[in-house]
């Protein structure tokens, strides 16, 4: 064999393509794109929504009008012309499914590919999983025994209608319609998404997991999640996303809200592959996601997140620490590689007493990608005894490659504690040469070296989660090196 | 089972080794003295296959098979180990996971299946015994926050638990106490066979009074311009590098 040089291994970086990028010919109905209040008018009525939902929509849509794009982000990208989205697809059912036996094979194919198999997940994995294929739930399972518990768990769609009490009560109160540009976009054109609501006292028996992909060409997905977690509850969320390649660029702006009242806990983790885009850096998702979670006295949030995909990424996922001796925390690894870019972190507020936040980012940048990650610690003037620990640690492969830290600290309460330590660092010739000499290949050997890096991050995540994350990392990051 | 003839290698185009010739047969311990500077640690970094170096002529050959145009994850495959002068640190890789990787490429490069976990198990015992290790030490992140003496005792561990054909140990009694120095000799000696071969590395002599070499070899200017048995050790430590540069 000739010798495996660092040139070798960036070609081959290069060409590897997308490892999940089919399309699947599933006969869908798609809105005529462009956006206006008739647009938003219609996906209301296609889910045939109460009328206080439609104002909700609209509201949110007249906001959006008057907003413009945020630009403060560090990533460029030509901005999408909204008029050339279309708002809404859906796959075309046969006809009302009870059961996986019904669902398109063609599509359960597709799951296939990305390996996830719903009958192995019933049977094995004691996970509920409620997908969402281009907006629309196609099949949701273990919704008797979690109905047996009083856990509601179940598209947004079918919640605004059988719980419209539930999802008025909470739904923008974390994210308000005006938040935003992409927020309030959202808000006015979100097609489905998952709601679930915990009983008080409640925990949760198993990992909820939606499954969120894109697939129709030209369509932009946009997700609303709510989970309130009542009184004394617990859940453990699991979020994952692939999507097949697209030569042009999809746009994602995704809303998920999260309510721990008193005493609870949400564990909120999310796996994101969507299409990269190629070596030069064209096609590949746009994903401008506003996270936010809202956390009660002595309740607590995790975001744990796994970033390998996106052509740009825009998320930080947060926490509102308003009750007294409230937790959050973010665990995330974000990975880019050739032409990806992606500007991510958390914010933390700090609003009661002896509230407490813990934020570990890991980022890893490759090719020609840019890495930055950007976060937020405000301890409020009522937050007495406050406590952060940040700790943000990028590693590079190559020269071509960026790692930015934007950490911003906002403190009004004298008595509050706060840590930040960050490191950067490089997976040097000496390592791989090291790991060569004992039989590692290269390939294996950034593999290794990563998922150390990544190591208490990918703790966090729930077993079946982590393996999928490990393979995740090794997959996006093949070859690559310097 | 080592062969090396005419070896030449350079760096950035600066010629380091100048025509080696070395035959080290199963069972054999060699040792390789030198002042700094003299190539000692180029030549088992090109022994390995280190592309940082470049091998610009002569052959390398380990059992009849040609190393020159292997990698060094390949040499490694054939047998080849080196135990580093300066071991890298790999944050959050145990020490464990990191031999567990290291163990399984080697037997997947010879068809095999990854080693039960069982056995695995039953070997780092062992071989963690032999070396005194405590095995609190084996979950650690391989080589972070190690003492000297860690790090090198850590290389042997690896050493142990691959049991490569040629084992090249550069410079590792350096940053070794005493006790260290002891315990790592005698680990040397326990894993020596009548099979493998030893290339030890180093500046002094006193490693040497813990394994026995059969040869020792003077490296000077990048060629080996004196060889003999132990005794010329002794001798070296006696009248000093400055004896060397008078022979050439």
């Amino acid at each position: 064999m000739s010798k495996y040089t660092e040139d070798d291994l960036r070609e081959e970086l290069k060409t590897k393509e997308y490892e999940y990028g089919f399309y699947t010919d599933i006969e869908s109905e798609t809105f005529k794109k462009g956006l206006n209040e008739d647009v938003v008018r219609a996906i209301s009525k296609k889910k045939n929504e109460p009328q206080w939902m439609t104002d909700w929509r609209l509201e949110a849509f007249r906001v959006w009008e008057q907003m413009e794009e945020p630009n403060w982000a560090n990533v460029t990208y030509k901005k999408p012309n909204f008029q050339e989205i279309a708002y809404y697809s859906a796959p075309k059912p046969k006809k009302k499914l009870d059961s996986l036996d019904e669902v398109d094979p063609d599509l359960l194919e597709t799951f296939k590919k990305l390996g996830i198999s719903l009958e192995e997940q019933k049977r094995l994995a004691n996970v509920a999983v409620d997908i969402v294929v281009d907006s629309v739930s196609v099949a949701t399972t273990f919704k008797k025994t979690l109905g047996e518990k009083g856990i509601i768990f179940m598209p947004i769609s079918e919640a605004i209608q059988e719980h419209p009490e539930l999802v008025r009560k909470h739904l923008g109160t974390v994210v308000p319609t005006t938040d935003n540009f992409y927020a309030a976009l959202n808000s006015a054109v979100f097609s489905d998404g998952s709601f679930c609501y915990i009983p008080k006292g409640v925990r949760c028996p198993m990992e909820l997991s939606t499954y969120f992909r894109i697939n129709e060409g030209g369509t932009g997905q946009f997700e609303r999640t709510l989970v309130v977690a009542d009184k004394g509850s617990y859940v453990s969320y699991l979020e994952g996303c692939t999507a097949p390649a697209r030569d042009e660029n999809q746009l994602h702006a995704a809303v998920v809200e999260l309510i721990a009242l008193d005493d609870a806990e949400i564990k909120y983790s999310t796996v994101q592959n969507w299409y990269p885009g190629d070596a030069e850096g064209s096609g590949g998702v746009f994903n401008f996601v506003t996270k936010r979670a809202l956390c009660e006295t002595n309740a607590k949030v995790s975001w744990t997140q796994v970033e390998t995909g996106s052509a740009i990424t825009w998320k930080y996922p947060s926490c509102i620490l308003k009750g007294n001796n409230s937790v959050g925390e973010f665990y995330s690894i974000a990975v880019t590689n050739n032409y990806q870019q992606a500007d991510t972190g958390t914010k933390m507020i700090h609003l009661g007493k002896n509230t407490k936040s813990t934020i570990i980012s890991k980022g890893i940048s490759a090719g020609k990608s840019q890495n930055s990650y950007r976060g937020l610690v405000h301890i409020g003037a009522r937050a007495e005894n406050a406590r952060n620990f940040s700790q943000c640690d990028s590693l590079l492969m190559g020269n071509e490659c960026g790692a930015h830290t934007f950490p911003y600290i906002e403190t009004k309460n004298s008595s509050a504690q706060i840590e930040h330590e960050a490191t950067t660092s490089k997976i040097g010739e000496e390592q791989l040469f090291y790991c060569n000499q004992r039989g590692i290949d290269t390939e294996k050997a950034i593999a290794l070296i990563v998922n150390g890096f990544s190591k208490e991050v990918l703790n966090k995540l729930p077993m079946e989660f982590a393996v999928e994350a490990q393979k995740l990392l090794e997959i996006s990051l093949e070859g690559s090196v310097g | 089972m080592l062969k090396i003839e005419n070896l030449h290698a350079s760096v950035e185009d600066r010629a380091i080794l100048k025509g080696i010739n070395l035959e080290v047969k199963p069972g054999e311990v060699h040792a390789i003295m030198g002042p700094n500077g003299a190539g000692k640690s180029t030549m088992a970094s090109v022994i390995a296959g280190n592309e940082s170096y470049e091998m610009t002529e002569g052959v390398i050959e380990l059992e009849g098979v040609d190393l020159a145009d292997l990698a060094p994850e390949e040499r490694a495959h054939q047998g080849v180990f080196l135990s580093f002068q300066y071991p890298v640190e790999i944050p959050g890789v145990s020490v464990t996971n990191f031999i567990k990787t290291a163990i399984n490429e080697n037997r997947k490069a010879k068809g095999l299946g990854d080693m039960p976990a069982k056995d695995l198990l039953k070997k780092i015992r062992e071989k963690s015994a032999l070396l005194e290790i405590d095995r609190k030490f084996l979950s650690r992140s391989l080589n972070e926050g190690f003492s000297g003496g860690e790090k090198k005792r850590n290389e042997i561990f690896q050493m142990a638990m691959l049991e490569p054909k040629l084992a090249i140990l550069d410079e590792t009694d350096s940053g070794l106490d005493i006790d260290a120095l002891r315990i790592v000799a005698s680990g040397v000696n326990k894993l020596k066979s009548k099979d493998n071969a030893v290339i030890i590395i180093t500046h002094y002599q006193r490693l040497l009074d813990y394994i026995k070499p059969d040869f020792v070899h003077v490296l000077y200017d990048g060629k080996i311009v004196k060889s003999g048995d132990a005794s010329l050790a002794l001798e070296l430590e006696e009248k000093g590098y400055d004896w060397i540069k008078e022979l050439v």
